[in-house]
């Protein structure tokens, strides 16, 4: 319950350090922290019941979300040669507050919905919609295409963090073919930026309608 | 009301001039220096009370004002703080929002003071502080709020007992968010360096330092010594919710002004280490513990 709790208040703070900074190599850094932390939340969330599966998704977890993803974007922002989000377009402190209020809503709505009883946490289910919340608000209101991708992998591990809590008997295929999806995902995301920023020097994704002539 | 209870009162009024000194040392050692005695914010004192004030003719009973009211402001807060479980003079359900607003009474009559003077550059002080400490009140606030929810009291007296003793496991996250949030304060409210520096006395980076430039004499010695009392009840938030309660009224009392020093060596350590924040960053850092005390406040809720 301390631990599983812990985890859960450190994914609410990357989240916020996430819509609170500009720094595009610590925000990877933050998301790997966050990849890691979740990783060990399967084992944690069903404690003394273990078995090959959590270990399994947990390793799982740990390797594609704290090691491969963080290397491919460290990746892409050297080729592309950038370090920082230039004018979001919702500014910092504007997106910290947005992030507060995102939390509140977040457990109002959990509040209103049926949730399962005996998880593993009361902030279970409320954490992980403030991470698709977070998620959904960084995707639409940054315009470096990597901050894009990182608001995405943060809306997947909103959803992670809700099938692992909460749904305890998903069979391990899903959830291994999720991962593989995202992996893929971020994989071609990756790419993208490069070819992005070859094109037009820069990889602001505001610049991308001018493509469709 | 007990005698007992004059204690955590007499203790602060004794003992806060000393955190600054140590904090001082502390830096002293990270730079390698011997630096100021640890009595040396008492000497200070002791000098300034013995000097006359000049008054401008510019300024207005408000300027002698501004000191006088803000020690009182800051004497009648810390009467209202507990130490150890000795619960505080004066106490009753709701009484931290009296020292939230007896705080903030004080920093309003030393701002006043400071625009009374007519000098652009308090004036400039004064704006800065003002707009800090607008983002800092709400934050101080909901930590209190947040306290007083996770220990079911609406009293500073009773409310850290529970806090600090059975919670610590069940609800360490929040409690965590909490101190956080409050160093944060603490060094905000305080001038301390990420947010200002007390060591400076360039235009550019002051805030608390640049509205009592024009104080002298006994006027001076009040704004030091309310600033003292400042920091001293500010470190007694932190340490009430972190030393565990014991039922020991004489050994809880020296656990707790040895947690204080070592709040005060811990500022000193953050000071040696960081450097002062851009002027444009301050805010963010402080929506950013705000931000800290409204996930605390809203996981206290569940």
């Amino acid at each position: 319950m301390f631990f599983t709790n812990l985890i859960l208040a450190l994914v609410v703070l990357t989240n916020l350090k996430l819509l609170g900074s500009s720094r595009l190599g610590a925000s990877i850094r933050v998301v790997a922290a966050q990849g890691v932390a979740l990783g060990l939340l399967p084992i944690l969330a069903h404690w003394p019941e273990l078995s090959v599966h959590f270990g399994l998704l947990a390793a799982g977890t740990i390797a594609i979300k704290g090691v491969v993803f963080p290397w491919l974007l460290f990746r892409a922002i050297r080729e592309a040669e950038i370090a920082r989000e230039v004018e979001p377009y919702v500014g910092y402190a504007a997106s910290l507050v947005t992030g507060a209020a995102a939390l509140g809503a977040a457990f109002w709505l959990c509040t209103r919905l049926p949730v399962p009883e005996g998880l593993a946490s009361p902030w279970l289910v409320p954490v992980s919609f403030f991470s698709i919340f977070a998620g959904l608000f960084l995707i639409v209101s940054r315009k470096r295409a990597v901050s894009q991708v990182l608001g995405f992998l943060v809306l997947e591990n909103g959803i992670y963090t809700f099938g692992v809590g909460v749904a305890v008997r998903t069979p391990f295929l899903v959830e291994a073919g999720v991962l593989l999806d995202v992996f893929v995902a971020v994989f071609v995301m990756g790419i993208t930026i490069f070819h992005i920023n070859r094109e037009f020097d820069h990889i602001n994704t505001d610049r991308l309608s001018t493509l469709k002539d | 009301m007990n005698l007992t209870s004059f204690i955590p009162l007499l203790l602060a009024l004794g003992l806060s001039p000393l955190l600054p000194g140590v904090i001082n040392r502390t830096k002293a050692f990270f730079a390698g220096r011997r630096g100021p005695p640890l009595l040396q914010t008492y000497f200070d004192l002791w000098k300034l009370l013995q000097k006359g004030a000049v008054y401008s003719r510019t300024t207005t009973w408000l300027f002698r004002a501004g000191p006088i009211i803000g020690l009182a402001a800051t004497l009648t807060a810390a009467m209202l703080m507990p130490l150890g479980n000795v619960p505080a003079l004066i106490a009753f359900p709701a009484d931290f929002l009296l020292f939230a607003g007896l705080l903030g009474v004080a920093r309003f009559f030393i701002v006043v003071a400071a625009l009374d003077t007519g000098s652009s550059f308090e004036g400039m002080g004064a704006s800065r502080e003002v707009f800090f400490s607008a983002l800092a009140e709400p934050a101080l606030l909901v930590a209190l709020a947040t306290l007083a929810r996770q220990a079911d009291m609406l009293s500073l007296s009773t409310l850290f007992g529970p806090v600090s003793g059975a919670h610590w496991l069940p609800a360490g996250p929040v409690l965590i968010l909490v101190v956080i949030a409050l160093m944060i304060l603490l060094l905000a409210e305080n001038a301390r360096i990420p947010v200002d520096d007390p060591n400076t006395h360039l235009e550019l980076t002051m805030i608390h330092e640049v509205m009592v430039l024009d104080h002298g004499g006994p006027d001076l010695a009040f704004v030091l010594y309310s600033s003292a009392l400042k920091l001293w009840l500010f470190a007694a938030l932190m340490v009430g919710m972190i030393l565990p309660a014991t039922g020991n009224s004489g050994l809880s009392l020296l656990l707790a002004v040895g947690g204080m020093l070592i709040v005060a060596v811990v500022v000193g350590v953050i000071e040696s280490v960081m450097a002062r924040l851009r002027l444009v960053i301050v805010p963010q850092l402080l929506v950013g513990a705000g931000a800290l005390v409204a996930v605390a406040f809203l996981l206290s809720l569940v």
